[in-house]
């Protein structure tokens, strides 16, 4: 039951957390893909989720903006329970960004235009001023001479910096992150990553789900590992990547450190 | 390091002409004419075909033809009797309007042909193009109908020929295209009364031929209205032929609405874009153009199909043709006459598929290589 909570819910939450999820579960069909899961992310705090693909990882960040549809359990954004309460959901929506995996930018506009589209639109800004704020975050992404262009223009790294940009334009405030360099070729992840990190330099709340461990070392305050759609240990990176404690994480990381 | 330099440096070489029989005129030639038995006899038909039927075809109408004669001067020649066009040209593009205001719908159709021309170009898409569309369809009614402005009042039962097809054909395309798209977004909706509605009209529409669709707008629903109301018979064969184009550009752009990939929905989601935006911004450009081929072709058969409301005795430009050949008097020149609206069909559905190309190629702009 989703109803109801919010309020307790509100009390109970200290005053920094971000996103509290509280015994959340997901169903497919009949396939549990999501059982049970906890998770409190605080103010600035940057989490990188990693797992084998199926793991219920994706799924989980898409239910913190709604994407995905929860049946069981609570899930509070900034103070806002999700529900199908359609304007929390644009309430939350308009504070939480997202980067996909295959950037999904619209091609049928230019960087610029796709920047202003939300600023436009959903905030109801001035052109104007919405290109400003565009341009400004193009230049953070190191990407503002691709302005005009259109999104098939730009290559692979390009597109996820502009993807970045273009949730950065609506001011949120917590990013997530879907496997955010899968997609690229390798001489391009750094340039992504590095926007990340100078992302995370500015304080942002982060959620990537990624299998980019340096990035992980370097930035994370908290790595989880998920499999079976659980959260299988949750740790410092130090801690997780020195001592992992459970045998599924330890055959994973053997998987992937190679 | 030397050596792979060496290798890399690449020598000069003479600059050697390609063959003459790959390049030029005989290059052309010969690949695309000849370039294998098949092809080549191919070709030789097609030749032999050209000269059998080109220079005849050229001497009926051009040389032996007539253009300027009276009805029994073309009885005796073997050419082409273009005189028939040339003495009944006013009654075949204007109908039964009144001889004496017929510049009136003459002047109305060069309104309209400018106002397209200008509109072609997406850069004059804004607020004055849009106030001389408003401006340009309040003129071509006021000529159209008269009655104001010292204009003599002309019924609508005697609007025919040319403006008459045009008429059809353009306030049909523009509401036919938007509630295509509505229908299609319909049918797409996840509330079964809506999805429903949309299913069973596109159905029962696609189900029948226009002719009948037509007949039913002309003779049966008549008999449902009270007495004394009666509808304009124009009228209820423009709803006709917008409620049956409606149809066929739902489905198309519902194709063309399942080919968009669900990271664009999502993108459009995680900005905080409601539905409304969503489709206008981002889904329905994108859906839209990529289904531009097969509107068009939807939009030009409906521009031919106007023809069909001969069948309930609207004088389109088919119906004046028509007429004029059951004429006794000229009786027999079919091929004159037909040969001739075949041409101003032409005309108008080739303009229509060569603006689609051109659209097609300034909506490319961005794409990749």
């Amino acid at each position: 039951m989703n109803k109801g909570l919010s309020k307790k819910a509100e009390k109970n939450m200290s005053d920094d957390a971000m996103i509290e999820i509280t015994d959340m579960h997901k169903w497919y069909g009949d396939f549990h893909v999501l059982q049970g899961i906890n998770l409190k992310v605080q103010k600035k705090e940057r989490i990188v989720i990693c797992g084998p693909s199926g793991s219920g990882k994706s799924t989980l960040i898409r239910c913190i903006n709604r994407l995905e549809e929860h049946q069981k359990g609570h899930i509070i954004v900034d103070g806002i329970e999700l529900t199908n309460n359609i304007k929390d959901i644009e309430k939350i929506r308009a504070e939480v960004g997202m980067v996909f995996q295959h950037f999904n930018l619209f091609p049928h506009l230019t960087i610029i235009d796709n920047l202003t589209l939300g600023p436009i639109w959903v905030r109801k800004l001035p052109k104007s001023e919405a290109e400003e704020i565009a341009m400004f975050n193009l230049e953070k992404v190191h990407i503002a001479e691709q302005a005009k262009k259109y999104p098939g223009q730009l290559s692979g790294g390009q597109q996820q910096r502009v993807a970045i940009a273009r949730s950065l334009c609506m001011n949120p405030k917590i990013m997530l992150f879907d496997e955010p360099t899968s997609a690229l070729d390798p001489e391009m992840i750094k340039e992504v990553l590095d926007a990340m990190i100078e992302l995370a330099r500015e304080g942002m709340t982060m959620i990537v789900v990624s299998h980019e461990m340096g990035f992980a070392k370097s930035v994370a305050h908290k790595v989880l590992f998920m499999d079976f759609g659980q959260i299988v240990e949750e740790n410092t990176p130090e801690e997780f990547f020195e001592h992992p404690q459970h045998d599924r994480t330890k055959l994973f990381l053997s998987q992937i450190l190679h | 390091m030397r050596h792979m330099e060496e290798a890399i440096k690449m020598t000069e070489t003479e600059e050697l002409k390609p063959p003459v029989t790959s390049v030029g005129v005989i290059g052309w030639v010969k690949s695309n004419l000849f370039s294998n038995v098949f092809n080549s006899i191919l070709t030789v038909v097609t030749l032999y075909l050209l000269w059998k039927i080109v220079p005849p075809l050229f001497q009926w109408a051009f040389i032996d033809s007539v253009w300027h004669t009276s009805a029994k001067a073309c009885r005796g020649i073997d050419g082409a009797c273009w005189s028939i066009i040339y003495n009944n040209f006013r009654f075949i593009i204007f109908g039964f309007f009144p001889y004496e205001q017929q510049w009136r719908p003459l002047v109305a159709m060069f309104i309209l042909f400018g106002l397209f021309f200008y509109s072609r170009e997406r850069k004059h898409w804004k607020k004055p193009l849009g106030y001389a569309w408003i401006v340009g369809l309040f003129t071509m009614g006021v000529l159209m109908k008269g009655g104001l402005f010292g204009l003599a009042s002309v019924e609508s039962t005697q609007w025919g020929g040319l403006p008459l097809t045009l008429l059809l054909s353009v306030f049909g395309l523009t509401a036919a295209y938007p509630l295509g798209v509505i229908l299609a977004l319909g049918r797409q909706s996840k509330m079964p009364g809506v999805k429903w509605l949309c299913v069973l009209y596109i159905e029962l529409i696609r189900g029948v031929p226009l002719i009948s669709l037509l007949f039913m707008s002309s003779i049966i629903f008549p008999l449902f209205l009270p007495e004394g109301i009666t509808i304009n018979k124009i009228l209820r064969a423009q709803v006709a032929i917008i409620l049956f184009t409606a149809a066929y550009i739902a489905e198309v752009v519902r194709g063309g609405l399942q080919g968009m990939s669900r990271g664009q929905y999502e993108a459009a989601d995680s900005i905080g874009l409601n539905y409304y935006l969503t489709m206008r911004l981002i889904i329905l450009p994108q859906a839209l153009k990529i289904v531009i081929p097969p509107t068009v072709s939807i939009l030009i058969s409906a521009f031919k199909d106007t023809s069909l409301v001969v069948i309930i005795a609207l004088w389109d430009l088919m119906k004046t043709t028509q007429s004029v050949l059951s004429n006794p008097e000229w009786m027999g020149f079919s091929r004159e006459a037909y040969i001739f609206i075949a041409i101003l069909y032409f005309l108008g559905c080739f303009s229509m598929s060569n603006y689609s190309r051109k659209l097609e190629k300034e909506l490319s702009a961005g794409e990749q290589q």
